[in-house]
């Protein structure tokens, strides 16, 4: 098995779930709390990876940040290289491809909270973000953990997206989903049944995960 | 120290109702001020608009001067720095908080130190301090209600707003918590606003009382006066009980209890609770439970027999009001053809007569 291909799976998907937890859970509040008529446009644009084939966003992603494209200056200003083939393109593309699988299980758990509570504790004087933090997040908690443990489940077994942005780089952009192609096409079906087993085995353990938190009803939480 | 609160709050819901409140109420320390009207008056929407919690309120706010709410010119303070303090109907406990910190949650600014000993304070005033440790669903419901009260008292709010702070509990809890929340509000010296549409916890646990009707307030003053004297029938329908005098307790016997207005002594079935005689409280009668006499009557199972005057007279219909000086000013509410057959025109002397069931003694 390719030993180097699953390290960068796992630092790819821990990337890509802590980048979800920082932009996705602001996302998710907005939505679950706005009440912007054009709120619906935000909700379908987030959800649009689920439907759409990755080689499509993939593809857009190279139109706007290849070489020729419009948004490579700023890219490469910012990272300081460029896009295509690059391990930070794959991270951002991941986000993008992964954001629905963050998203909408936060947004679900935070809408859960009795709205109650939050106008509770804003009268006993605290700002938004410590009502967040003090009331929305430690209510929320498992709905968040879910969603993040499936963006990271989501990302590990990516395989169109990187195969579009990332291409096939050992080290780089070869994660553990494009070794098994490789595997698979060199005939080295030994290999292949390896690298298969431990995606099977991950997926697997981690949607056990999901399933148990959301099973558990109550939480404990620590006294302050 | 005079303060108030004046508002003309303006909300409307979107194919419903629209509620348009003014009022100016005084707000002197630990003065208990209800909100009064039926479900869907509207006495929720202003309590929320108070509070701030409802964006979509217009008009003006203060309190003391101070602008809460102006939105001609788009002046709004939101609600953490309002400082006041909001009783929910269901309380709203923080679930993944003991009760310390539910009550020491408003307390963020100050030192842990300090905070924990505010907590201890409060909590021994609101009877809580055995509790401190316990999560909200481990509480009952009265204990429940003493937290959610400690926590909007702990970071000594300018106002107290309560919503059906009584309405989320059993009956035999509601008439235990009654009398006792009037003494923590009492106690706290911190002006409160009330919302009930019960008229026995608006006489029980208000000094004034606002009364809405169709989203407006009609009348606002001193409970006994406003029972009293309804300004307009709407008013008058709402409230319903027109007699409500301020008494003294006598004694109790036979779970009977006697009580004392000037020198007009009225018996009433005894609600519990009450205290030693020398108590004050009041007694409620609804006008249609006044029955009338010709002076002197004959010996009858009501227990409650006044001799007095009639002083006026209103039609409303079918129906009389009859307004009486029975060394207690007493309203009867009396049949046309009845008023007709006994010539009811002020002067006339008559016997009012109440049954003991019929007068309603709540404590204060």
């Amino acid at each position: 098995m390719d030993r180097e291909a699953l390290l960068l799976s796992l630092r790819l998907a821990a990337l890509t779930t802590g980048a979800l937890l920082l932009l996705g859970l602001p996302l998710a509040h907005w939505l679950a709390t706005s009440r912007r008529r054009w709120r619906f446009l935000v909700e379908a644009l987030v959800a649009l990876p689920i439907v759409l084939p990755p080689t499509v966003l993939g593809f857009y992603l190279l139109i706007g940040f290849g070489p020729r494209g419009p948004l490579a200056p700023a890219w490469q200003a910012v990272m300081g290289s460029r896009f295509p083939f690059s391990f930070g393109g794959l991270l951002f593309a991941s986000v993008l491809y992964s954001l629905p699988f963050a998203v909408q299980p936060f947004a679900a758990a935070i809408a859960a909270v009795d709205p109650r509570l939050l106008e509770a504790s804003q009268t006993l004087g605290a700002s938004p973000l410590r009502t967040f933090f003090r009331v929305t997040l430690p209510l929320a908690w498992h709905g968040i953990l879910a969603g993040a443990v499936l963006s990271f489940a989501h990302t590990l077994g990516e395989f169109g997206v990187v195969l579009m942005v990332g291409g096939n780089i050992a080290g780089r952009t070869r994660t553990l989903s494009i070794s098994l192609f490789d595997q698979v096409e060199a005939l080295e079906y030994g290999g292949a049944n390896q690298t298969a087993a431990v995606l099977l085995a991950l997926s697997f353990a981690v949607l056990t995960l999901v399933y148990a938190l959301q099973r558990r009803p109550v939480l404990q939480w620590p006294g302050r | 120290m005079a303060r108030s609160l004046t508002f003309d709050v303006e909300r409307r819901f979107p194919g419903g109702p629209r509620i348009r409140a003014r009022a100016e109420l005084p707000l002197d320390d630990g003065l208990v001020t209800v909100l009064f009207g039926p479900s869907g008056s509207g006495k929720s929407t202003v309590l929320r608009a108070l509070a701030g919690l409802d964006p979509e309120a217009r008009g003006t706010i203060r309190l003391a001067g101070e602008a809460w709410l102006d939105s001609a010119r788009g002046w709004v303070v939101p609600p953490r720095r309002r400082r006041v303090g909001l009783l929910f109907q269901e309380y709203a406990l923080f679930p993944h908080l003991s009760v310390a910190a539910n009550v020491g949650y408003g307390l963020f600014a100050l030192p842990r130190r300090d905070r924990e000993e505010r907590v201890r304070v409060v909590a021994a005033r609101l009877r809580i301090g055995e509790l401190l440790d316990r999560r909200p669903a481990e509480l009952s419901g009265g204990q429940r209600q003493r937290v959610a009260l400690a926590r909007a008292l702990a970071p000594s709010p300018r106002l107290l707003l309560l919503d059906e702070p009584l309405s989320a509990l059993d009956a035999p809890t509601r008439e235990e918590l009654r009398a006792e929340l009037r003494h923590s509000l009492e106690g706290s010296g911190i002006p409160a606003i009330v919302v009930t549409h019960d008229r026995v916890e608006a006489i029980a646990l208000g000094d004034r009382i606002a009364v809405m009707v169709d989203g407006e307030i009609r009348q606002v003053g001193p409970v006994q006066q406003v029972f009293g004297a309804p300004v307009d029938l709407a008013v008058a329908r709402v409230i319903g009980t027109e007699n409500v005098l301020a008494v003294r307790l006598v004694g109790r016997h036979d779970g009977l209890a006697a009580v004392r207005a000037g020198e007009v002594e009225l018996v009433g079935v005894d609600p519990g609770g009450l205290g030693a005689a020398g108590t004050e409280a009041y007694a409620c009668i609804r006008a249609e439970e006044v029955v009338l006499e010709e002076a002197p009557g004959a010996p009858s199972s009501a227990r409650n027999l006044l001799a007095g005057v009639v002083t006026g007279r209103s039609e409303e219909g079918p129906l009389v009001r009859v307004r009486l000086d029975c060394g207690v000013p007493l309203v009867a509410l009396v049949t046309r053809p009845g008023a007709e057959a006994m010539g009811l025109v002020p002067g006339k002397r008559v016997a009012a007569l109440v049954k003991a069931p019929a007068v309603r003694i709540v404590g204060r």
